[in-house]
């Protein structure tokens, strides 16, 4: 158990970085708190990965360094470091039997063999597969095949961080959402730090109470899933989370004042800073349909169940809103109006508004 | 209603006349003649199972089974180990990769006769690189002509010059097939190269390794080609495999019977070998 600092990292899988487009990682400065749940939310090729390798030492990062509670392990191999680590596909060892597999990681550090059966019975007891613990690990299923990954992953009691890298890619819809309840069990039953990467916000949301998102090789923002739901601090999270993501809308702004299509729009407080491409965000969840407001023709709606997302156009601009109960018909004319307490203004793609005290 | 004919027997009829040129009207043929006497002019004497029991009981055919099941064990027990450990230290990416893999490829695509004729001439000991090497440089006395031990020696090493590559060649393809995150968890898992060998990568080649071990026991029981170019057959009997002395009666003395019924048993050998190593080997997986 350990907290884990990260500080100055960057990396670059060419030999010689020039530009700033060359590194992966672009200087990433991050503390994780010791027994936490994370998420790395990001999409595919943002660097997630890469840092993911870095903490358990499969790559050494060009440049920074990697500290366990203050022990600087950057040039350590993963075996030293005492982490763990579950890949997308299930690795698991064909010819051994479930109980073996479970069994590896302790073996090789040479823990007595007494204390080897009972934490893999523990384990085992755990991820609900004890009575599997004779089968050959060959013939189980794809989803039983990653809880037994996971197990090797928990099955050391003095695991640093156990790394999760989207680990549920093969595994049917339905098991999904089983494994994932599992995961977070098992998090509060063993409480060590655990990072999940993944590209699938609704899997970083509910296993994390942090979620750490990345585009490009950089952190656009660290928060509880409800911070990043309820103040993006750049388009990109209020785009990225949520279905369909927040409303990104080209604007100006004057003096305080900001205009979207010509008319005034109120947003939540003070406007900060100056200069710059602005925009506002607003989610669909708070835009409304009344009499008054931004006059608009309704180009589609989509019923998803519980609700229906009408996609409206504001002259050349398309504005999503989620509408409870009835919708327009296409084609109509509406109104939108605008939360102002959930709209904010965007300066170069970052927030750029302070709350009203 | 469901139309009830049996045209569908002639979509079959293709495979059956295939089969039938292939492998049933050749094999007959030696049936026919295992079971009879010809002395020429087209006269043939039933004999029955007499040439079997002829070939099962001569010293000839012992000894000459026994020299074949010590080459096929020798090269076996020499390729299979060895092109693995060829396999493992290979490149697995870079610009090295194709140039590992044509070398490797190319004794193996050298036709039989030339490489009996080039080791025949490789080992000459007057003008041949490495006979003239291993006498006058070395000063041991090496001589296939004449020593038993130096032919058997020859033909070996010969055999692994030509087929080492086959081996190396599938195992290769089966270590590329092992996904990098086997690799990487066993690194977290702590686990030493012996234990990453015995548990990831000899489990991932086993597939790829049960055909090689087939093809290298066949092609090595049936061998024929090169020890006949470059030994003959000698010194004495003592290169003798199972296809030369075939060849030896049916065309040498043109014992048509006997061969043929040597013909059968030898066939049913290799089927049996073939067939007992590949249930061996996958048995495994049935379970």
């Amino acid at each position: 158990m350990a907290k884990i600092t990260l500080s100055n990292l960057r990396h670059s899988y060419l030999p010689k970085p020039g530009k700033p487009a060359d590194y992966a990682l672009k200087k990433i400065d991050l503390d994780w708190q010791d027994g936490g749940a994370y998420a790395l939310l990001g999409p595919s090729g943002c660097g997630k990965s890469t840092l993911l390798n870095i903490i358990s030492g499969l790559l050494t990062p060009s440049e920074g360094r990697i500290l366990f509670d203050d022990r600087d392990v950057t040039g350590l191999p993963p075996d030293q470091r005492n982490i763990a680590q579950v890949f997308q596909f299930p690795v698991i060892y064909d010819t051994m039997t479930v109980y073996d597999n479970l069994a590896f990681p302790l073996r090789n550090r040479g823990v007595a063999e007494a204390h080897v059966d009972t934490r893999v019975r523990e384990i085992a007891e755990m991820l609900e597969v004890t009575e599997m613990l004779k089968t050959r690990a060959s013939h189980l299923s794809p989803d039983n095949k990653q809880k037994i990954s996971m197990g090797r992953g928990l099955v050391r009691d003095d695991v640093n961080v156990v790394m999760f890298d989207e680990p549920l890619t093969v595994i049917d819809p339905h098991l999904k959402w089983k494994l994932r309840s599992k995961l977070k069990e098992l998090h509060q039953q063993v409480r060590a730090t655990m990072i999940y990467v993944t590209h699938d916000q609704t899997e970083a949301l509910t296993f994390a109470d942090q979620v750490v998102v990345m585009q490009d090789g950089e952190i656009v923002q660290i928060g509880t899933p409800v911070e990043l739901f309820e103040r993006p601090q750049h388009t990109f999270v209020g785009h990225f989370i949520g279905s369909p993501g927040m409303n990104v809308l080209d604007a100006s702004e004057d003096g305080g004042t900001v205009r979207f299509e010509g008319q005034p729009i109120a947003i939540e407080g003070k406007v900060t800073g100056q200069g710059g491409a602005t925009q506002i965000g607003i989610r669909p969840e708070f835009v409304s349909l009344g009499d008054a407001g931004l006059e608009a023709r309704v180009r589609k709606v989509s019923d998803v169940g519980r609700h229906s997302v009408v996609e409206a156009m504001v002259g050349d601009t398309s504005v999503k809103a989620i509408i409870e109960g009835a919708a327009p018909e296409q084609g109509a004319t509406v109104h939108l109006a605008f939360r102002a307490d959930q709209t904010r203004l965007y300066r170069d793609g970052w927030l750029a508004t302070e709350i009203a005290s | 209603m469901k139309t009830e004919n049996q045209k569908a027997w002639f979509f079959v009829l293709p495979v059956l006349l295939l089969v039938a040129f292939n492998a049933l009207i050749p094999i007959m043929t030696v049936v026919n003649y295992s079971v009879q006497e010809t002395f020429g002019n087209n006269l043939f004497f039933w004999e029955g199972l007499s040439w079997f029991e002829q070939i099962l009981r001569s010293d000839r055919f012992h000894d000459a089974l026994g020299r074949q099941f010590l080459f096929t064990f020798l090269i076996l027990i020499i390729e299979v180990p060895l092109g693995i450990i060829i396999a493992l230290s290979m490149p697995r990416k870079g610009i090295w990769v194709p140039v590992c893999l044509v070398t490797m490829a190319l004794p193996m695509l050298i036709p039989w006769n030339v490489v009996g004729a080039m080791w025949n001439i490789f080992t000459l000991p007057d003008i041949g690189l490495l006979g003239y090497f291993v006498n006058e440089v070395l000063g041991i006395e090496y001589n296939m002509t004449r020593s038993p031990l130096a032919a058997w020696i020859t033909i070996v090493t010969m055999d692994v010059w030509h087929w080492t590559s086959l081996v190396v060649l599938l195992s290769y393809a089966g270590l590329v097939s092992i996904p990098d995150a086997y690799y990487q968890a066993a690194k977290i898992d702590g686990a030493s190269p012996w234990k990453v060998f015995r548990y990831i990568q000899l489990p991932k080649m086993k597939t790829v390794l049960t055909i090689a071990i087939l093809l290298r026991f066949m092609d090595s029981f049936n061998i024929y080609t090169e020890p006949f170019v470059l030994t003959g057959g000698g010194p004495g009997n003592s290169t003798t495999l199972l296809s030369i002395d075939l060849v030896k009666i049916a065309l040498g003395q043109f014992d048509l019977g006997p061969a043929a019924a040597m013909s059968l048993i030898y066939f049913a050998i290799t089927l049996l070998v073939s067939w007992l190593f590949y249930t061996l080997m996958t048995k495994d997986d049935a379970q």
